[in-house]
């Protein structure tokens, strides 16, 4: 497949990526060896769901294929879980222009 | 090069299907249709849908060159197109479309025909004489050039972009090397990713008209002032594990291969045969993006999953693939293609490579796991107000 298989259960699809991929549902607990290190899951995460391997603040881009796929809505540490929680898209909103007065 | 067994036309690529399309014109005469196929048989296939009898015009535009597509698709070897009567969207206009591509065509009105037993009747009986017409077409060696090949995705989850997707884009790859022509839609699922499409459209004038359709797209959830995320990805699409529309978009968009962008195309609107990947621009609901895309020509569907998808289409052919373990396990008699194995080890070349075989004997009369259970679902994009008001040119 493309990218690359961490530890069995983590698929890095671009080396420029701060996320992994779960591809199995994945215990608190379970390891991630990501760049010499293990990153210790801080939570369960489902299968197909992402973790962070590295720490972001808030704003910081999460990269996925190499892109930009959201922002950080708040810290998050390696082996957390990254979903609709601390991770927003920064595209198609309309609430927030909404919200900045933008819209009449 | 590759060949498929197809029914040739007098104008136009070859079929993988050989239909009698019962059309109806709008929501009013849509059960009738279903009815007329019901009896008539085997080789009739409906396309109720849900449109009202007196659309704005730009809705009425639309209706009818999806109609006059749909049974100008190749699949459809003679057509009967059913309306109540009072119709904006005249079964005349839709007929004469329909045979300008040379299939024997006939119309027929509940209202004149004495109601619907009588319409029945007469369905029945017109179907019959169109399907003696073409009852007799035989299949024929033919190149795979002559195929359009249309990809959908539906029910998306991580293993969208990770593994089905991409195995579906390297049959496209496949296919537009061997001189075909494939297709993939659903604008909003390209924000996110406009700016790796944009660097694949072969000249300028596509580029701009692609961005154009994203940026439309995108400042109709601005304009509503509503937040794209309620919509995109969707409750389901989160649940498996997407967490923006960008992630979304970038799944999406590899089930189209790598080749260059040649061309974008309206809803419902003609795509060339041989004519390598062409987007069309079309809303994010995946039935009626399927209908699109068939009206647009295209022979054969492949129609990606994580989450999963019964879905199939009354006139093509839908090859489901999925790259989910778990759905390829519990809707086994639904999927035609498991590209779950990517997540094994098998790369992403082969099983495109077996999606792409599948399309050959699925174009040459394989029947799909939707075929075999008759599962077809048909509906026409409806224009909202936002999107009239700017074909109207008051936006």
């Amino acid at each position: 497949m493309k990218g690359t298989v961490l530890g069995e259960v983590g698929l890095h699809m671009a080396d420029a990526d701060n996320v992994v991929t779960a591809i199995d549902d994945l215990e608190a607990g379970a390891e991630l060896p990501y760049n010499g290190e293990m990153v210790e899951l801080a939570e369960a995460v489902p299968f197909g769901h992402k973790v962070a391997l590295v720490p972001l603040e808030r704003g910081d881009a999460v990269v996925k294929y190499g892109e930009t796929v959201g922002e950080a809505v708040e810290p998050i540490t390696p082996g957390e879980w990254v979903h609709t929680h601390n991770c927003e898209s920064t595209r198609g909103r309309g609430d927030r222009a909404a919200e900045d007065g933008e819209v009449a | 090069m590759a060949t498929f067994e197809g029914y040739p036309r007098d104008s136009g690529p070859a079929g993988v299907r050989n239909y009698v399309a019962v059309i109806p014109t709008s929501v009013a005469a849509s059960a009738v249709a279903e009815a007329i196929a019901d009896r008539a048989g085997e080789h009739i296939r409906a396309t109720p849908h849900q449109m009202g009898i007196d659309p704005p015009d730009g809705a009425r535009e639309q209706i009818e060159r999806t109609l006059t597509g749909v049974g100008r698709n190749p699949n459809v070897g003679a057509a009967v197109v059913v309306g109540l009567g009072p119709e904006t969207v005249d079964a005349e206009v839709v007929a004469d479309g329909i045979a300008a591509a040379g299939r024997h065509v006939e119309t027929l009105s509940i209202r004149e025909a004495g109601g619907t037993e009588a319409a029945l009747d007469a369905g029945v009986e017109l179907t019959r004489k169109c399907w003696s017409g073409i009852a007799d077409a035989r299949r024929e060696e033919r190149d795979a050039s002559e195929l359009v090949f249309g990809v959908e995705c539906g029910g998306s989850d991580a293993t969208s972009g990770i593994a089905a997707n991409p195995a579906v884009g390297a049959a496209c790859d496949r296919l537009v090397a061997d001189g075909g022509t494939a297709t993939f839609s659903e604008t909003p699922e390209f924000i996110g990713a406009e700016h790796i499409l944009a660097e694949r459209c072969s000249d300028a004038d596509v580029r701009e008209r692609l961005l154009d359709r994203v940026e439309r797209r995108e400042s109709t959830a601005q304009l509503m002032g509503v937040d794209l995320r309620g919509a995109q990805p969707s409750p389901g699409n989160q649940e498996g594990g997407l967490t923006t529309i960008e992630e979304k978009s970038l799944g999406a968009i590899s089930k189209g291969g790598t080749t260059p962008i040649r061309g974008i195309v309206d809803y419902a609107e003609r795509l060339p045969v041989g004519g390598g990947l062409v987007l069309m621009d079309t809303p994010g609901y995946d039935i009626e993006s399927v209908v699109g895309k068939v009206a647009g020509g295209a022979q054969v569907i492949a129609f990606t999953t994580g989450r999963g998808s019964t879905t199939g289409n009354p006139l093509a052919p839908v090859i489901k693939v999925t790259g989910n373990p778990k759905t390829a396990d519990r809707l086994a008699s639904n999927m035609d293609v498991d590209a779950s194995t990517v997540i094994d080890g098998e790369p992403i070349e082969s099983v495109g490579d077996r999606v792409y075989k599948t399309l050959l004997r699925v174009a040459s009369g394989e029947r799909t796991a939707a075929e075999q259970r008759r599962l077809e679902e048909f509906a026409i994009n409806e224009l909202q107000p936002n999107e009239l008001a700017e074909l109207r040119g008051d936006a």
